[in-house]
């Protein structure tokens, strides 16, 4: 993918998230943003994912501008798949149904259809067995991998994780990280925010390391993680790496 | 026979909470419950000096069926556009034509913080009549659906609020338009948390509906205040009343009681 920003810009009330962030990047296949608390990453994912309109500024995907308006935006989403954090699925319907619900009432395709497409995923993630449950019935992992399926069962153009393993325990993270680098190995572009250094130096071919609402340092892990320019960047990874 | 046996058949004790009780157990103390109240009915109505007079008011027995007819037909329809009006009002709080928003919060404020009985009194000798509207059974039931309207669309508007902010972001993220989002997310969840007190509310709304004797509509309790004013008798109408109410609003519970079950899922 082909990601430029320029001069993005983001407040919510009083407070400032993103000043002015500039990115461009060409034939990126995996951009993790990193970052402390508050940096505005997470901000920034959600920009690009068409939930959040920035103030000021441009975003363009592949050479085409988004859009900022609840129509294009709509139409936008529909063509990114999205994971957040926790809660994506809904409780009252099964993770087959998670799955179809969009195929069908936002994608077109027949119930029979749909439930195809659900069923074969859930297959290759090693889900059969659990596609009646409703998600209080699937661990943290599982849940996060049926939000996974559901995100990729719309064949989109773009994948966005918005911290998909903050929530989990380590052995469940180390589940939706594999997942997640599979769907990297097969070449689809991904974006995510991560807390995860170890997984962020794997997987990403670009990171962005974001502080006070801009990019600091922005570059292959490598240059990124190992050899820091800035104050910031090294004073943040060095906090992190202590533990 | 010990003592413990017979404790067993009244009482869990804490350390038993989560076991299920046996069937035989529940009917002992159902039929347990149903004595008691029988006790203190057939105390204060033996205490009582008082001519029954059965058979005369059994002889107007058609009064209370032709009231009871129309107090169904009322319910029924009034239950229906209540909670039309109910949900209406409830989509208009986020509407946004702002004076929506305003109009719906003026209604639930107004309709709720006055009587039915002036409402009634209003809507019929004022309204109505002003726009050259004689169907009393008409105004009938619009004043109450507007009545129960108001109540209905807290609760509906409690049960949509009930959803999480997260699961609004889910359904935005995978590109549901705000019907969808309403059809297949809100909606099928809200359903839940707002039906013990929409069943509640129904309850009401059919008692409700005895205040619109008060513009002469024919509906139960004004056929039994007639046939008491007919036959000089009380009790002999009131009894019958009260029990042909509890027909219409007990399966009202059990039905929701039953609904409930169906769409209940663990979260």
């Amino acid at each position: 993918m082909r990601l430029r920003a320029t001069n993005l810009c983001k407040s919510f009330g009083r407070q400032v998230v993103l000043k002015d962030v500039r990115l461009d990047l060409d034939q990126v296949h995996t951009l993790a943003f990193i970052g402390p608390s508050g940096g505005g990453k997470s901000t920034l994912l959600r920009i690009i994912a068409g939930l959040e309109n920035p103030d000021k500024g441009t975003l363009s995907l592949d050479d085409r501008e988004i859009v900022f308006n609840e129509k294009a935006l709509m139409a936008h989403r529909r063509t990114v798949g999205t994971v957040f954090q926790a809660f994506n699925l809904f409780p009252h319907l099964t993770a087959l149904q998670n799955i179809t619900l969009p195929l069908e009432k936002v994608h077109h395709h027949s119930p029979v259809e749909a439930r195809q497409v659900a069923e074969t995923i859930l297959e290759r993630f090693g889900l059969s067995e659990h596609g009646h449950k409703t998600p209080a019935q699937l661990s943290g992992g599982q849940r996060q991998r049926v939000a996974i399926a559901r995100a990729i069962s719309i064949k989109p153009k773009l994948l966005l994780f918005d911290e998909p393993t903050s929530a989990l325990d380590p052995e469940m993270t180390a589940e939706v990280l594999e997942v997640i680098e599979e769907l990297r190995a097969e070449g689809r572009d991904l974006v995510l925010v991560t807390h995860q250094m170890g997984f962020a130096h794997r997987v990403a071919d670009q990171i962005a390391l974001l502080s006070c609402g801009q990019i600091i340092e922005w570059g292959p892990p490598k240059q990124v993680l190992d050899h820091p320019q800035s104050e910031t960047a090294r004073q943040f990874l060095a906090k992190i790496l202590k533990y | 026979m010990n003592t413990r046996r017979v404790r067993s058949w009244l009482w869990i004790s804490p350390d038993e909470r989560n076991k299920p009780v046996p069937w035989q157990v529940v009917c002992l103390n159902w039929a347990l419950a149903f004595f008691l109240l029988a006790l203190v009915c057939f105390f204060s109505f033996a205490q009582l000096r008082y001519n029954w007079n059965w058979v005369t008011v059994a002889a107007y027995s058609n009064f209370f069926w032709r009231g009871w007819w129309n107090t169904l037909k009322i319910s029924v329809l009034a239950l229906v556009l209540s909670t039309f009006i109910g949900l209406l009002a409830a989509l208009a709080r986020n509407s946004g034509l702002l004076v929506l928003r305003a109009l719906s919060r003026l209604y639930v404020e107004l309709v709720r913080g006055t009587p039915l009985l002036v409402q009634i009194s209003f809507a019929f000798y004022v309204v109505a009549d002003a726009f050259r509207f004689q169907d009393r059974f008409a105004v009938g039931i619009l004043t109450l659906s507007l009545f129960s309207g108001a109540f209905i669309s807290e609760i509906i508007r409690g049960g949509i609020e009930s959803i999480g902010a997260s699961q609004l972001e889910s359904a935005r993220a995978i590109g549901l338009t705000r019907w969808q989002t309403y059809r297949y997310v809100i909606f099928p969840q809200a359903i839940r948390v707002i039906l013990p007190a929409l069943a509640g509310m129904f309850a009401n709304l059919i008692k409700d509906s005895s205040l619109l004797s008060v513009i002469s509509i024919e509906e139960f309790t004004w056929n039994a205040q007639q046939v008491s004013a007919l036959t000089y008798s009380n009790f002999e109408c009131y009894i019958p009343l009260a029990i042909g109410y509890l027909v219409l609003t007990l399966p009202i519970t059990l039905w929701t009681r039953w609904l409930e079950k169906r769409t209940r899922y663990e979260t």
